[in-house]
């Protein structure tokens, strides 16, 4: 009996080791990162078409997850060839000097439900600012979706300066937006 | 004396002559600057001027079908009535298609309008940079005719007036001015 027990119990604590999934592939043609802005009062989007990113995510553990993204900041989509040269140039991103926009995170705090809050350290153009991004977890198939955005200041990272200092054309908020599936190896 | 044309139709035509002047100088204007902040407010000026512009010549269309302008001069040959007639409905289609394709052509580039920042312009299309770059020619070789066809407004005018000697020209002329 007691033998029977044992392997019982085994058997369950196996079945949850296999069950605690650990999300690490991120699949990059699932995944997505925009940012939306204000200009003259209207909405306006874009996107970057390349990134990569590195994330270990164990619902089961949250707070030993960690993410790191890397954004190609050359790679960026305004709309219209003019405002993608314009995006790369010394004014805004700077590509030359700084192709890399990064994010690294830091800690990850489970807020209930799929809920989860992200603290890490954002750098863009030389700038390293610490931020805190709400995400949502959920499965989907065999793989687990990661959605947030974030809302930052373009001011704070010297993002558009000489004439496009002021904010009265381009808003100085820009909220930044990802969509992120990872698979369990 | 003969008719004139009423206040409004005069009122209408000269406002959205002088509307249509600045549009063209503007549109051309800006779309030569590189691209910075200036040239972002210059084209929502544009935008929105172009916008209004559509209103009056709405309000203008409106008025013209519950309104008959009055005769032409009966010297004319009626081949000359012809051209006057073929010219005029030329100018209110241009006048009507060139901020339409105006405004699709900022939808299909994903560049919304909104009406003086206040009021938003549905996008009628989606987003489709192909699309956009087409009604981006469309608006501009639109534009290329209402030049020709006012040159020849212009000139027809100015040939009522100075050769003909008949009053084609001050009837559509503000009442002081004559
Ligand atoms: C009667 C009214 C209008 C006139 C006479 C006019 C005239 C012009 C002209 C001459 C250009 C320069 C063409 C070029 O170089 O490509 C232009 C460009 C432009 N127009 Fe208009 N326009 C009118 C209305 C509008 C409206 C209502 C809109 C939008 C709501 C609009 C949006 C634009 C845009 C976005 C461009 C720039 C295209 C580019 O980037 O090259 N226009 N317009
Ligand atoms: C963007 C500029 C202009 C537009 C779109 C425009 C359009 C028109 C249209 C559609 C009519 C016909 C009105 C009707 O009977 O239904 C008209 C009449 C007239 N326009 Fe213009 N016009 C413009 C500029 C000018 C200019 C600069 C002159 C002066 C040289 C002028 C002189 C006249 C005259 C004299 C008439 C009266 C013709 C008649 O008595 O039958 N227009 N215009």
């Amino acid at each position: 009996m007691k033998r029977i027990a044992l392997a019982l119990l085994s058997t369950l604590a196996l079945a949850t080791v296999a069950h605690a999934a650990e999300y690490n592939q991120v699949q990059a043609d699932k995944s997505r990162i925009a940012f939306s802005y204000q200009q003259m009062g209207v909405s306006m989007d874009g996107s970057f078409k390349n990134f990569s990113s590195q994330l270990r995510f164990d619902p089961a553990a949250p707070e030993a997850a960690a993410a790191a993204i890397e954004v190609e900041l050359a790679s960026i989509d305004t709309g219209s060839d003019e405002g993608d040269e314009e995006a790369a140039a010394k004014t805004w991103f700077n590509t030359k000097d700084f192709p890399q926009a990064r994010f690294e995170s830091t800690a990850v705090k489970a807020l209930g439900g799929n809920r989860y809050e992200v603290a890490g350290k954002l750098t863009i153009k030389g700038t390293t600012r610490d931020v805190v991004v709400p995400a949502t977890f959920a499965q989907q198939g065999d793989a687990g979706v990661f959605d947030g955005s974030l809302t930052i200041k373009r001011g704070d990272f010297s993002v558009g300066e000489g004439a496009w200092k002021a904010f009265d054309i381009v808003a100085n908020d820009v909220e930044i937006k990802f969509h992120i599936t990872a698979t369990a190896r | 004396m003969s008719a004139q044309y009423t206040a409004t139709a005069k009122a209408l035509h000269w406002g959205i002559a002088v509307l249509i002047f600045g549009m063209l100088g503007l549109g051309f204007y800006m779309t030569g600057l590189s691209l910075s902040p200036t040239k972002l407010q210059l084209y929502s000026w544009h935008k929105w001027a172009g916008v209004t512009l559509f209103l009056l010549v709405v309000l203008r269309l409106a008025w013209r079908f519950a309104h008959r302008p009055p005769a032409l001069p009966r010297h004319m040959a009626p081949i000359e009535r012809f051209a006057a007639h073929a010219g005029h409905h030329l100018l209110y289609v241009l006048m009507f298609a060139i901020p339409l394709t105006g405004w699709l052509m900022s939808s299909a580039k994903g560049f919304q309008t909104v009406w003086f920042g206040v009021v938003p312009i549905p996008d009628l299309l989606d987003k489709d940079k192909a699309l956009g770059d087409l009604l981006q020619t469309v608006h501009l070789s639109l534009n290329f005719a209402l030049i020709a066809v006012l040159l020849g407004h212009v000139g027809a005018a100015l040939k009522h007036h100075f050769i003909d000697k008949d009053d084609v020209l001050t009837r559509m002329l503000p009442h002081r001015l004559h």
